[in-house]
């Protein structure tokens, strides 16, 4: 496609060309399905639209045009900005409007009635927009669909809902062409697949890569600590930093580190430089509040979460620093794409490693990043979860025929191999529930009509269905306030379990400052502010991230070295002092320390197998731990460990790390372990079985409501096999738990097993202690503690026991 | 199933760690808010198709609760069926299996807020019961010697940075109140204000589970 006169001119009127790969684009406009690959500040969003605008510049088009679908509202609000100026200044006539979760009410029904040239909006908001019947006219016409950020969205099952939506546009209007824009990623024709429509190929197109980014350890003058995950020691150099830079962005792993973070670098900011923080917990307006002023151009610094982390172009951002080992190179690799969005110039990345730990993780990260290996686990076959909710959608939008809908599923990648018996399953489950006994013939969901149709039986179910659309797993969460007579202001919202634990009077961090907890108030958190002390409890849990297993086996291949003069002199000194004190880990062997900690028997097993396996082996390891009476009360898993906790210390692990006895039991085990509990809660909320907890319906009474464990123990109990059970164990598999790499290791270890038994933590499991996602064992020991801390509530409170002594079954 | 013996208004009680509540001196045994035909209920109203196996569970639970004390009289302190068509529309076998339970024994529905009226099932029927300084009812009004249930108390042991929260009985000098004994049921953290202005500073919560333990009750 050549590009008409008026776009052209205005390109050269501001002295610009178009970059080679806008003019592929255009080239293979008329393609079903092509995938471009750049660089961040690639202008890769200009060349996604520049076949619509040129299309629009030429022919007269009634209607919807093209869907832009981003990951992040706030991007669709940026790309809305940075496309209005063009089209305004080249006097094209066209309407673009975007549409997310704050878009009015009134605005929404309007888009349907009369639909802009150009809607911008996200997966979730276009799931809602195929579920209304009046979808066939708002789509009437729609040529394109750009999918922005797609590497972010092939990830997770945002993705495949939205791949799910794509299938049934496609139906809708046979001529839509696809459009991908993604960063570099290691493997595009997987998310080639993913956005195709099969049988139709799908174009890879790649941007020249930009200048090779400047990054480096950041240089700081004093040595990491042995454990923390923080980084606070480099606050002096990280100042120094940002007092040289326009704008540096400063990322962390988790909300709790940001906020420790900026909490002390606010304390130590002499200088009075303006520095804000923003990660997804913080209220609303705060966020706001902070991204403004960065457009602004009005802070120096920004510390953040992974909420800054996509293609937003907010400010002239020429640094970024990562705080804690990045614990993914591809993720690494896209913030480091934050810092000048200037094609051709390099960005620049520093990196602070939080411990000593980590700092080897950095230099094996800075290798990868220079030798382009870039990591990425295959996603494996749609999650069904998800296909509930798309058939609950599409029987939202009025009747269908299951051939149909199954053809439809099918053409979108990820469902390629989805089996028509897999289908109908689901479609069972939507139907009546699915279940082996047959109990609502009368209030089936989804009826079949004379003529084979599907219909929901009460077309009012579609507001409730409606309601519950999307896949994004929110822990439940209470929300943060000052308390004050007014009703005071609020500050965010940490987890309903984080907020369990807290007593009256235990001060923590939110939004940089130290707060006191002063009591629950209608499901809110009532706090005071509590300047300048130090918070007494560390913030909410983190998520954690799932990382990659090359940076592990590049870590255990450094260990090997007899000395190490390319690391900075503590963490050469730590290796050897892990060497002194325990051991270091080898290949082909499997390193298990042994030692009392905090009032408990550790154990760390250092398998170097990559999280999902090593929190496999946790659960193994629990298992047998419990079966041998020793009390296990919870675990943690690493990349490179997994560190167990119990009233009894492990001495005999051989037996335990069988791998023929291994899974003995494990069913049992597995099934009440809280992996798949959580597993099912969340596969069990997208799939429209457990509604979504919303705000009001939990106001009104909690007794209402009960918890999914229930539901999960009753169904494992009476019906074991129901397809909501096979869901769970099949998403436990995809993301949780990974057999296969346990196995693998230990045949590979046979019986080079060596434990070392220690009086005290060792500097290479220091770290550890640390880690967020721990998992807690509910077995015999947690009857045994409550047992003695019923006994010390009881005597603190000053009451002997008035009762007779219970019977107490025998430990 | 194990059990934690106290002493509620002079009479030394049984908190079962499946809930119930035995009066060993009487031979009574007590459970309150079954919610018999929940799952029914729910679908019936257009909500979600839950797994349909919560009446199994909770006769189960009452069964074996029955084999194990042997009563003389059972009291269900209301609630026990999820609304009144809920029970019009029990499964012939658990109709079946009720009336196996009531046989040889006498046994007491007393209404609550989700089954007042009349069921088809023997037994009385009635608002409440007084039985020796005692009073059975549903909802705690408040008077002194109430047994009551309605609220679904939970209660909160911290382990050391975990949370552990179970069904739980509450009491003081004046009030008892049962946990829920239906597998459909959620339930009412004891800080709720409902629960907390209800008891003394003196309460006790006495958590369910494989031994029930006896607490200072949460506020």
């Amino acid at each position: 496609m050549e590009l008409p006169n008026q776009i052209e001119t205005w390109f050269s009127a501001r002295g610009w060309q178009l970059h080679q790969h806008q003019q592929d684009m255009l080239d293979c406009a008329d393609d079903p399905a092509t995938l471009l690959i750049a660089p961040t500040g690639g202008g890769k969003t200009m060349a996604g639209f520049l076949p619509t605008l040129s299309e629009l510049a030429t022919t007269e088009h009634e209607g919807l045009h093209t869907l832009y679908v981003s990951p992040l509202k706030a991007l669709a609000a940026d790309i809305k900005r940075n496309l209005r100026t063009p089209v305004d200044e080249i006097g094209l006539p066209i309407r673009i409007e975007d549409r997310t979760g704050d878009t009015t009410q009134t605005q929404k029904k309007r888009q349907r009635a009369d639909p802009p040239h150009i809607l911008l909006t996200t997966p979730e908001s276009l799931a809602l927009l195929i579920s209304y019947p009046d979808a066939q006219r708002m789509f009437k016409g729609l040529q394109r669909i750009v999918i922005d950020e797609i590497h972010a969205l092939s990830e997770s099952k945002r993705g495949d809902q939205l791949f799910l939506a794509l299938s049934r546009l496609q139906a809708m209007c046979p001529d839509l062409r696809r459009v991908g824009l993604s960063a570099t990623v290691e493997d595009p024709a997987a998310i080639a697949h993913l956005m195709a429509r099969h049988p139709d190929p799908c174009k890879i197109l790649h941007a020249e890569a930009g200048a090779p980014p400047d990054i480096e350890m950041l240089e700081i003058d004093e040595a990491p600590p042995w454990a923390g995950s923080g980084g606070r020691y480099a606050i002096p150099s990280v100042l120094r930093e940002i007092a040289r830079h326009k704008t540096t962005l400063i990322f962390h792993n988790t909300r709790a580190q940001a906020e420790l973070f900026f909490h002390d670098l606010w304390l130590a900011n002499e200088a009075q430089l303006p520095i804000a923080i923003h990660h997804g917990s913080l209220a609303r307006e705060q966020r706001e509040k902070v991204e403004s002023a960065m457009a602004m151009g009005a802070l120096k610094a920004v510390v953040c979460t992974g909420s800054l982390d996509l293609g937003i172009d907010w400010g002239d951002v020429d640094l970024v620093i990562q705080i804690g080992a990045p614990k993914n190179v591809k993720r690494l690799v896209q913030r480091i794409g934050r810092a000048n969005h200037r094609y051709n110039a390099p960005s620049k990345a520093r990196l602070v490693p939080a411990n000593r730990f980590e700092v080897m993780e950095c230099i094996a990260a800075l290798n990868a990043v220079r030798d382009h290996d870039l990591d990425g686990d295959p996603r494996g076959s749609g999650p069904r979860d998800v296909l509930c909710q798309h058939i609950l959608i599409r029987a939202c939008a009025g009747p269908f025929n299951a051939d149909d809908l199954y053809a439809e599923i099918i053409s979108a990648g990820a469902y390629t191999a989805l089996s028509r018996a897999q289908f109908d399953d689901c479609l069972e489950f939507c139907a009546t529930g699915g279940y082996a006994l047959r109990a609502y013939d009368r209030w089936q969901r989804l009826l079949q009509t004379a003529d084979g149709n599907w219909q929901l039986r009460d077309p009012r179910a579609s507001q409730r269905i409606r309601m519950n659309i999307g896949t994004i797993q929110d822990t439940d969460t209470l929300k943060v306030r000052l308390k004050n007579r007014m009703g005071g202001k609020p500050l965010g919202e940490v987890e309903e379990g984080f907020a369990a634990t807290l007593t009256a009077g235990d001060t923590f961090l939110i939004g940089g400052q130290v707060v006191r907890y002063e009591g629950l108030r209608e499901m809110t958190v009532e706090v005071t502010r509590r300047g300048g002390d130090k918070p007494k409890i560390a913030t909410f849990l983190g998520t954690k991230f799932a990382t990659s297993t090359q940076l592990s086996e590049r870590i255990l291949m450094m260990f090997q070295q007899q000395d190490w003069p390319e690391l900075p002199p503590a963490t050469r000194d730590w290796l050897h002092l892990q060497r002194k004190a325990s051991q270091l880990p080898s290949p082909n062997r499997l390193m298990i320390e042994s030692f009392p900690h905090d009032g408990r028997a550790q154990t760390v097993v250092y398998g170097f197998a990559g999280r999902n396996a090593q929190q496999t082996l946790g659960l193994l390891l629990t298992n047998k731990m419990e079966e041998a009476g020793l009390g296990p009360l919870g675990f943690v898993a690493t990349d490179y460990a997994t560190l167990i906790w119990s009233l009894d210390p492990v001495n005999q692990p051989h037996d335990m790390l069988n791998p023929a006895t291994m899974r003995d039991g494990l069913e049992t085990w597995l099934a009440g372990n809280a992996v798949m509990k959580r597993t099912f809660k969340a596969s069990a909320t997208i799939a429209g079985l457990i509604e979504r907890n919303l705000p009001n319906a939990r106001k009104s009474g909690r007794q209402a409501t009960f918890s999914s464990d229930i539901l999960y123990d009753t169904l494992h109990k009476y019906d074991p096999d129901h397809v909501m059970m096979q869901i769970t164990r099949e998403e436990a598999m995809r993301g949780l738990v990974d057999f296969g790499r346990i196995e693998q290791m230990l045949s590979r270890v046979e019986d080079r097993i060596d434990l070392i038994t220690l009086d005290r933590i060792s500097p290479l499991s220091a770290p550890l202690f640390l880690e967020a996602g721990r998992v807690p064992v509910r077995g015999l020991a947690e009857e045994r503690l409550m047992a003695d801390e019923a006994e010390r509530l009881m005597s603190a409170a000053g009451v002997p026991m008035t009762a007779p002594k219970r019977w107490a079954v025998p430990f | 199933m194990a059990s934690h013996q106290f002493i509620f208004q002079g009479h030394t009680l049984e908190a079962r760690g499946d809930g119930a509540l035995f009066w060993a001196a009487e031979n009574i045994l007590i459970v309150s808010d079954l919610h018999l035909g929940k799952s029914e209920r729910i679908a019936r109203r257009g909500g979600s198709l839950l797994p349909p196996y919560e009446t199994d569970d909770t006769l189960s639970r009452l069964d074996t609760a029955i084999n194990q004390t042997h009563p003389a009289h059972v009291i269900c302190l209301g609630d026990s069926f999820d609304d009144l068509t809920a029970a019009g529309q029990l499964d012939e076998r658990h109709q079946t299996w009720i009336t196996r339970l009531q046989a040889g024994r006498a046994w007491t529905w007393i209404e609550g807020n989700h089954d007042a009226g009349d069921t088809a099932f023997g037994g009385t029927h009635v608002a409440q019961l007084a039985h020796d300084r005692l009073i059975f009812t549903h909802i705690a009004t408040p008077k002194t010697g109430e047994i009551s249930g309605h609220y679904h108390p939970k209660a909160t042991i911290n382990l050391r940075g975990r949370a552990v929260t179970r069904p739980a009985f509450l009491y003081d000098e004046c009030h008892l109140m049962l946990p829920s004994f239906g597998t459909y049921t959620g339930g009412l953290k004891t800080t709720d204000p409902a629960l907390s202005q209800l008891f003394t500073k003196t309460a006790r919560a006495i958590l369910t589970g494989h031994a029930p333990i006896e607490i200072p009750m949460p506020r």
